[in-house]
Parts: C-alpha cells; sequence; structure tokens
C-alpha cells in the first residue's frame, strides 16, 4: 500500500468503541445505543483487512464480552459472523458509495441483533425490549461520518 | 447394497457441477467488480480462476473453503465459550481473573459522569449551598428524632428477647460503597461498584439502599465487586409478607423497575399493595428489610397459583452510593440500662451542625464504616 498510515489509530479507535459502549447514557436513549465496536470494526475490516481478521474480531469480541459483562462469548461470536461477512464482500464494498455501504453496515447490524436474539433464546436469556432494534439505524446513520472520521486519521499525514 | 454403485453418480455431477463453475468464470471476469473467489469454486487452483483482484489487497486466494473452516471453527470456540460460560464451571474463576485486568477500561468509562458530578458539584452556589443545608439539618432533626423513639422500642424489643431467651438480633455493621457508573449488558442486571476486596468487600454479602434490599455481591476483584440485583431473571429472594407473615419467593424479572412474585397459592393471605420484607430463609439475607410492593395479582398459567408484579423498594437504576451489609453475626448483647433513656438530640443548632458534619464524612472516604441497628419491623 502506498499510503501511509497512523499506526495508533486502530488501536485508538477500537477503545475508543469498547468505551463509548460503557458510558451511560440516560435510561430513554439506552436502548439507542449504536453498537460502536461493531461499526469500527467493520470499517477496519473494510480498509485494512491485513491488520484485521477473523481472528482479531473474536479476540475483540472476548474482550468486550469481559468489559460488558455479558455471556462470555456472544459478541465474539455475532463479531466473527459479522467479520467473515464483510470479508467475503470486501471487494463489492469499497466500490460502493458511502451510502450504500451505510445501508450494507445497517442490514449487517440488523442481522447482528438477529443473531444476539436466537442467542437469547437459545440459553434462555430474556430478550431486549423492542427499542433495542432502533438501534442499527443509529449506527446506518453514524456509518458516514464515522468513515469519515476514521479516513481523515488514518491518512492524515499523506501529503 | 454393498456395491459402491451410487458413488459414480454424484462423481459425475460433480464433474458437471466444476464444469459448471469453469464457465461461470467469463461471466466473473466480465463484472470485475465481482470477487473472482466468490464465483469460483474449483477443488484445484486452475489458471483461468487467477483473476487480479481488482479492487483491496490480494484476498484469501486459497480462501473459500479454508476461510468457511476458519469462520466454523470460530463459531465453535465462541459457542463452546458460551456453554462454559452459561454453565459456570470452572470458566467462572478465570473470568474473574480476566476482569481484573479489564478494571482500567471501567474505571476509563467511569470516568465522564465523575468528571461531570465533580463539575456540577463546583458549580453550586453558595445560595444554593445554604438552601440544601437547611433542608438537610431539618431532614436530620426529623430523622434523629424518628431514631431516637426506635431505639427505645429497640431497647425494649432486646429486653423482651432477653426474656424469652431467643436469639438477639443485633447490630448490623455496614460499609459504603459507591457504584461504579457504567452500563453494562442490558438483559444482566448487574451493577459494578467501585470497591472491591482490597476493601473487604466478598462475595455473598447483601447491598442495600435507603429504600431497601437491592440485591448481592457475586463477584469481586481487588478493587471492584460486581453486585447481582434483585430484578435479575437468575435471582430469587425468600420473602414474608409483613401483614399476614406468609413467606414467598420473589424472582428477577430482567427489566429495572419490577420483580416477580410467583406460585402464591389461591388461599394465601396476600393482596395487593402488601408490603414484602426478606424473611432471612436461606441465611443469605438478613430478616426485614424491605423488598417491594406487591402489584396486581392475577391467576399464573396453571390457574393453581397467583402471580403479582412487585415493585422493588430499593432504587435499583444507578445511584450515587449503596450500603455492603458485612454479615449479621449477633454481637455483644447491649446493657439496657447502659443505654440512655430518651436521648432525645438538643434542637439547638450546634448539635446538628456537629451531626451533620459526622454525617458528611463517611461519603468523602471511599469506605467508611457505620455502625446502625437493623429496624426489623419499621
Amino acid at each position: 500500500m502506498s499510503r501511509a498510515r497512523n499506526g495508533w489509530v486502530l488501536p485508538v479507535s477500537l477503545l475508543l468503541g469498547l468505551l463509548l459502549g460503557l458510558v451511560p447514557l440516560p435510561g430513554i436513549l439506552q436502548p439507542l445505543r449504536p453498537y460502536w465496536l461493531a461499526l469500527v470494526l467493520a470499517y477496519w475490516l473494510l480498509e485494512e483487512p491485513e491488520h484485521m481478521g477473523l481472528g482479531m474480531s473474536f479476540a475483540l469480541g472476548v474482550l468486550a464480552d469481559l468489559v460488558f459483562g455479558g455471556l462470555l462469548g456472544e459478541q465474539a461470536l455475532r463479531l466473527v459472523v459479522m467479520a467473515f461477512i464483510l470479508d467475503r464482500f470486501r471487494a463489492r464494498m469499497r466500490f460502493f458509495p458511502l451510502s450504500q455501504q451505510a445501508l450494507v453496515i445497517g442490514v449487517l447490524l440488523v442481522n447482528d441483533r438477529v443473531i444476539s436474539a436466537a442467542i437469547h433464546v437459545v440459553m434462555g436469556a430474556p430478550q431486549l425490549p423492542w427499542l433495542y432494534w432502533l438501534a442499527p439505524l443509529l449506527g446506518l446513520l453514524l456509518w458516514a461520518p464515522l468513515h469519515f472520521a476514521l479516513d481523515t486519521l488514518r491518512l492524515r499525514r499523506r501529503g | 447394497m454393498g456395491h459402491p454403485w451410487p458413488t459414480p453418480k454424484p462423481r459425475s455431477e460433480k464433474r458437471g457441477f466444476r464444469y459448471a463453475t469453469q464457465t461461470a468464470v467469463p461471466f466473473a471476469l466480465a463484472r470485475p467488480w465481482a470477487k473472482p473467489s466468490l464465483r469460483s469454486h474449483p477443488p484445484k487452483p486452475s489458471p483461468t480462476t487467477h483473476v487480479p483482484p481488482y479492487a483491496g489487497p490480494p484476498a484469501a486466494r486459497p480462501g473459500d473453503v479454508a476461510g468457511v473452516l476458519r469462520l466454523l471453527a470460530y463459531l465453535i470456540l465462541a459457542t463452546a465459550l458460551m456453554v462454559l460460560d452459561y454453565r459456570s464451571g470452572w470458566l467462572r474463576a478465570a473470568r474473574t481473573q480476566a476482569e481484573v485486568a479489564v478494571q482500567p477500561l471501567w474505571w476509563l468509562a467511569g470516568l465522564p459522569s465523575k468528571v461531570g458530578t465533580g463539575l456540577r458539584e463546583e458549580a453550586v452556589t453558595r445560595s444554593q449551598l445554604a438552601r440544601d443545608n437547611e433542608r438537610l439539618r431539618n431532614a436530620l432533626l426529623i430523622q434523629a428524632a424518628r431514631n431516637a423513639r426506635l431505639r427505645t422500642a429497640a431497647a425494649e424489643n432486646e429486653r423482651l428477647r432477653g426474656l424469652l431467651g431467643s436469639a438477639e438480633r443485633g447490630r448490623l455493621d455496614v460499609q459504603l460503597a459507591s457504584v461504579l457508573d457504567i452500563d453494562l449488558d442490558p438483559t444482566r442486571q448487574r451493577l459494578l461498584l467501585d470497591s472491591g476486596r482490597n476493601a473487604g468487600v466478598q462475595v455473598g454479602q447483601a447491598v442495600i439502599d435507603a429504600g431497601g434490599l437491592m440485591g448481592q455481591v457475586i463477584a469481586t476483584t481487588p478493587s471492584t465487586a460486581s453486585v447481582l440485583l434483585l430484578t435479575d431473571p437468575d435471582h430469587a429472594v425468600p420473602v414474608a409478607v409483613a401483614r399476614s407473615g406468609i413467606r414467598l419467593v420473589v424472582y428477577g424479572s430482567g427489566r429495572s423497575d419490577a420483580l416477580h412474585l410467583a406460585d402464591v397459592p389461591l388461599s394465601a393471605d396476600v393482596r395487593p399493595g402488601d408490603e414484602l420484607l426478606t424473611s432471612g430463609l436461606g441465611g443469605r439475607f438478613p430478616p426485614g428489610f424491605a423488598v417491594g410492593t406487591v402489584g396486581t395479582l392475577r391467576p399464573d398459567d396453571s390457574r393453581a397459583f397467583l402471580e403479582a408484579d412487585v415493585t422493588p423498594a430499593a432504587q435499583l437504576d444507578r445511584g450515587r452510593d449503596v450500603l455492603l451489609l458485612r454479615g449479621y453475626k449477633p454481637v455483644p448483647a447491649v446493657d439496657p440500662a447502659a443505654l440512655p433513656p430518651a436521648p432525645v438530640p438538643a434542637p439547638g443548632a450546634p448539635a446538628a451542625v456537629q451531626a451533620l458534619s459526622a454525617a458528611t464524612n463517611p461519603p468523602a472516604s471511599p469506605s467508611a464504616t457505620a455502625t446502625t441497628r437493623s429496624e426489623p419491623g419499621r
């Protein structure tokens, strides 16, 4: 790759993604909290696949499970599935305009919610209120600004 | 039927399939945005499929099968983790260990709200402080008067218990702990406390607030402790109806604003609005702490029992501070004669100020201890 990378952006953005998942929100906004970690991960999967693959996604998911205090392995599974799909469609998605990319990300986030709901059914855990199904929509809206911000940070030194 | 007859047929099918995929390759070439590895599925890498990828780095070329296998491996690994974690075996110990490493993240995530509260407290104006001070002083006077009355009642209670020769219900040692203000997994009703093993927090301690019982400590690390709230679906607490003394069990519902009272016999004397207190059965929770108020009763699915929603007495959404009970083993009996007959606090301001400053001291230090007396029949 010809572009110079700012190496610190990747770990820092992932860390921020984790922290944003923990930061307390007022009760009404809580269901709408976008899945920051998945958004950041999706960006890196698309842009720098040599640094981000299934293994890293899995490790990140386990870490997220530990941090969020959820069922160990749940987010690992969800993120691995997402990483796999993104990996398959990377070549196509990189040619999409940002709006279409956002749509695909939205669909992936809905898929993620479906997987999570399925896991809860199998494990006998309670389901989340229906309001949580609106979170992917917010993720969809956030994709473009996030993509822009991370692109700016990552490629800043070039030129 | 041991002949290898069935095998040639699938093989020919397979060959046909391979042929079909090879014809599909030019189609993929015609559409350069399609990743070639998606289209072709050849067992051997044939030269026709060696299409230079158009975008991005060279994608995993021998990729497809290997990629799927890796996906499967990770899925199985994740499922194994989930099952192990669910069955709560040895993984729980490992998890507690790992959580020590995660603590800095929790601390970081709790920082914004900590800073926010700090700033808000800095920004309080003088007049507001004076107003608060007056309000708190009045509240303290009222509480002190009430406390004095209760203390005489408690002394009398102890005397009567001594006469009956029954076990004494003694003082309760509590420890103040602040809640780390972060949002954990919303399907689980947990709280994270700011003090852990180093501050003497132990697994199994009951957690209360001013309203009543909140839950119990289920895991500790050196500097944090996680609390399982009453509302977690995994939680159950034995209770007694304050009015009639009937013993029941209250379960968590998974929602932060409701508990679930199940298996109430049809003939039981339970009415909407009844107060539920911990019964002390099971030995985990001391008796006499408010758990909640019964809502409307309705028949359950079997129609043989009643069930009801219970409004929790404690403030279960993130508060600022909670109290941890340090075990409720009996302490040396108090000589009733040694107690002051009726220690009515002097209504004068100096005493109240003194008491107020004493009351504001504990929150300043992260884990101050205070001794209170349990008031079972409150």
